[in-house]
Order: C-alpha cells, then structure tokens, then sequence
C-alpha cells in the first residue's frame, strides 16, 4: 500500500506560528574550545520563523561545530543560544550558565531536528522503525498513531515503498531520506542539517536536496550548513560565511553570490564556483 | 596397555546413566546458566559503572574486576561460601536457601554466586567492547531525537552491540560449564562430585574420569553448536541481507513479485 499520497503542507508542523516570539534561533557570542583550538570566537546569528538560513564556510571554519552546538551535542564555552526563547544547553543560576538536566537536554532536542552528514540511521531497525522509534518511546504516542504519520513522512520523501527494509539494503541518498523523515517525526520547530549531502554519491544528491527543499517551501525553519551553493542560492532566504570561528558576512542569497563585500567571502565563493 | 581398561564399566558410565548420575548432569547444566546468567548481569552493571560520570562508581567497577580477575576462581568459591558468613557475622549463605516455590542447596547457591561473581569481571570487559564498538553517531542520533542516555542505551546501542558481545559470551560459556566442577569442593553433586564417588568405590580413575570427560566433552560440543548457530544468524542481519517477516513472506509466496522486484 502506498500510503504517501495524501501529503500536503500538513505534514510538516510550522506549529505555534502566532507564537509571540517570531525568532526561533538567538544564538549571541558562542565560544567553543577543543583543549587549546578555538573552534568558534563569538558566533552570532538570529534565525526567524520559517526562514532558511544557509551556513557556508570552508572545512574546520566551525561550522558544523556551531550547529552541533545549537542542540547540545556540544557544549559551548562562552555565549548563549536560544531556540524558541529557551536557553539550550544550560540554566542561569545567579547569574552564571550552569549544564542543564540530561532530562531538560532531552526535551529541548525534541523540538530540534538533526540530520547528520553519515546518516546515522539505527541499523537494526526498518526504515518504519527507525521512525516511528522516538515518538513512541520519548513522547510516547500510540503506535498505530505513530505509524500512520511516519507512513506519511516516508511518503513525503519519496519512500513509502521501503517502509520495511533494513538501512543496510537502502542507497546513501535513500538513507538519508530516512533520516529526514525520522528527524520530522518528533515535530520539530527547527530542522539542522549538517552537511547532508556531503556523504552521497553524486548522483544522490539532488534527490535528498528536493526534500529539503519541499520542506523550505511548506514553512520549515531550517540551518542548513552544505557546501552546495546551488541550493543555498535557490531556497535560503539568508546565506552566512564562516571562517576561522566567526560568521563574516550575511546576506540574502541575490546579493550575497552577486557582490559579496568581504574580501574572504570573494575569495572563498570564487574558490568553489571556479 | 588398553587390555587393562575394564571397557564394561566406561561403557556403563557412558550409556546406562543411573538416576543419581542424571541428577548431577541437571545440577550441572542449571548452575552454568545460573551462573552465567548472574555473570552477564554482574558484567552490564559493571560496564556501564565504567562509563558512568561519578568517579565513585567507575573506581568500585575497577576494584570489582581487579578483585576478581586477578585471583584464582577456586579462592574465589571457598571465600564465598565459607568466608562471607564469617565476614558478615551472619547466615548469609544457609544450608539451604528458599526461593517460596523451590529450595536450593546452600552449596549449590554459594557456587552460582562465587562463578557468577567471577564471570561479571570477564563480562565486564566484553560487554565495553561491544558497547564501544557502535559508532558514536548512534548516541548522537539517539540524543538529538531527544532520548535520554538510558533510553538510548536500552533501544539503541545495546541491542547493536549485543551482535558484538555473543561469540565471546559463547565462549565464557563453554568455560563455565567446564568450570561447575570447581564447585565439587564445597560439596555440591554435579557431574564431577558423581565421578569422584564412583572412583572413591571403585578405584578405577582411567575409566570413570574419562567418561565424565566425554559427558563435559558432549555438553561442550551440543553448546558450540548452538553458538555457530546463532552467530551465523546475527551474520547474516549484519551483511544487511536481513529481510523483514513481510518480505520473507512477500518472496515465499509470490516468487515472481519477488523476481520482479529484485530487477
């Protein structure tokens, strides 16, 4: 049965858009250190409602760093980020950022979507299990639920037919589609993409970059750090260039490719479009 | 020399298994899954004290295995059984021990706990290394989908590094088996404490202790096979050639759909 037809804009949640807070990233001076490297050196970037921010840079610029850091997986050393006006990572306790809970870490992930650059899809589960697996055993929905809307967001990219196959039999790009529908599942209030389509083969590509274009179209959030300059031209409403630990220029993506300002912006861009 | 093997009394011990004999046999085999039930137990709470944040918990797991990896498992059963009743001033090991619907034999306790106690050391180790061969992104995965680090143990690494951890467990399991007859000692009948006696009336230690050899020998080889069994299914769900019970049934009964698809 193929069960992804009926999928429209309903299927991504651009939930709470009369919240009162429009911004959903407010990340404000992030430091981090590996021992002596200083990875990031004060980052700062506000990211809106439904907007698509797409994060460029060279590798070991601290990009994937920073995304990483947005939902925790790394803690940060300096700064704060908020995501939907919550403090990620840490609680203020006179004054000073103390580690939060691993409980209020987990919830405040619930609303973050992560899709990784190698997938990292469970191998010992179906493409249905692996999305179905985090509605059920964290927010603990019914199963019959969960499977009727991970049945939807496999239709949604394009793989309602591999609905019972094991990671291992799926292709990179199929896998990472997995992936995304498993990061959808949890509802999430913003989508991270680190460097997703960076592990595919060539020809791969494009099929994981319609998804996440689909989702750009219905309303998603979305921090997208990728080295596919085609895409962040065509659905980032904002592009950032990183280097050496800081964001160094901004811009919507018409004048940021056309006349960028930056001296490294001009020299990176004409680096990787030749 | 053969000529002296009474052959009659090797045949006898192989193939006319008396009743008390067959009792010792089921002593045997319960307390090596006991024990290495207990083991396995043992090992996992003390793999995951290793990795745990507080200090206190990752130095009683090393002082656990330091402990039991590094002194003889006979000293082992003897302090167990005869030295914590003395060190905790009381019964702590009883002649008997109830468990409401059946009774055990004090001995027979004290052995499982002393092999159990032993085997979590060795569990230890190979239960970290299944757990710390599944790639980090698995953890991260987990976690970025908002499961807390227990929850993701429990659904996600585990039950991956669970295809490391067999062979070996398989292993210490043969060892284990081998290992009850320390457990004549302390006066538990299983296997061996049957041959000690026969061998005590009849003074003949070629053909008695060499048929208890061929019994250790047959649980042995029934047990490895069991194990090449299971490893050859967790290999094939490893090569990612698994099929799910929907597609097996799909190509049992539709071989042409199945043809079709793989095309």
């Amino acid at each position: 049965m193929d069960t992804g037809a009926g999928v429209g804009a309903s299927t991504v949640a651009t939930a709470d858009v009369g919240a009162a807070t429009t911004t959903v990233v407010r990340a404000v001076g992030v430091q981090k250190r590996f021992g002596r490297l200083e990875v990031l050196k004060g980052v700062d970037l506000e990211v809106r409602r439904g907007e698509v921010v797409c994060v460029i840079g060279p590798s070991g610029s601290g990009k994937s760093t920073f995304l990483r850091c947005i939902n925790h997986l790394e803690r940060i050393d300096g700064g704060r980020i908020e995501v939907n006006g919550h403090l990620i990572g840490y609680r203020e306790r006179r004054g000073r950022l103390v580690e939060d809970s691993e409980k209020n870490i987990a919830r405040q992930r619930e609303e973050i979507g992560l899709v990784f650059q190698r997938f990292n899809l469970f191998p010992h589960k179906t493409a249905l299990e692996n999305v179905i697996e985090a509605p059920i055993h964290v927010r603990g929905i019914a199963r019959r639920e969960a499977i009727v809307r991970a049945e939807s967001l496999l239709g949604l990219v394009g793989l309602s037919d591999k609905r019972d196959v094991y990671p291992g039999k799926l292709s990179g790009g199929q896998q990472q589609r997995v992936a995304i529908a498993r990061a959808l599942a949890m509802n999430p209030s913003l989508m991270l993409f680190d460097e997703a389509t960076s592990a595919l083969d060539p020809e791969m590509i494009g099929e994981v970059l319609d998804v996440m274009k689909t989702l750009a179209r219905e309303g998603m959030t979305m921090i997208v750090v990728t080295h596919e300059m085609g895409f962040a031209r065509e659905a980032a409403d904002r592009v950032a260039m990183m280097d050496e630990g800081r964001i160094v220029e901004e811009g919507r993506p018409a004048e940021f490719f056309v006349s960028p300002r930056e001296a490294r912006t001009k020299q990176f861009l004409s680096k990787i479009l030749g | 020399m053969l000529a002296t093997v009474d052959w009659h009394t090797v045949w006898e011990r192989l193939f006319h298994p008396d009743h008390v004999f067959l009792r010792a046999l089921w002593t045997t085999v319960y307390i090596s899954v006991a024990a290495q039930a207990l083991g396995v137990v043992l090992g996992l709470i003390a793999a995951l004290m290793r990795m745990s944040r507080v200090a206190p918990l990752r130095w009683l797991s090393g002082i656990y295995v330091l402990a039991f990896r590094g002194t003889p498992l006979l000293v082992q059963i003897f302090f167990v059984y005869y030295g914590i009743n003395l060190l905790f001033g009381f019964s702590l090991i009883p002649t008997t021990v109830s468990f409401g619907f059946f009774t055990m034999d004090g001995a027979v306790f004290g052995g499982i706990l002393a092999l159990g106690l032993n085997e979590g050391a060795y569990m230890r180790e190979i239960i970290r290394a299944g757990i710390d061969s599944i790639d980090k992104g698995q953890m991260e995965a987990a976690g970025s989908l908002g499961m807390t680090h227990g929850l993701a143990m429990r659904r996600i690494v585990l039950p991956q590094a669970a295809r490391v951890i067999v062979p070996p467990l398989g292993n210490e399991f043969n060892a284990m088996i081998k290992n009850t007859s320390l457990l004549f000692i302390i006066g538990v009948y299983e296997m061996f404490a049957d041959a000690d006696v026969h061998y005590s009336t009849t003074f003949q230690p070629v053909e008695i202790f060499g048929a208890v050899a061929v019994w250790y020998l047959l649980l042995t080889t029934i047990w490895t096979m069991i194990q090449a069994a299971i490893e050859r299914k967790l290999a094939v769900s490893e090569r990612g050639e698994e099929l799910s019970f929907r597609e097996r049934m799909l190509q049992a009964w539709t071989p042409v759909q199945a043809w079709a698809r793989a095309r």
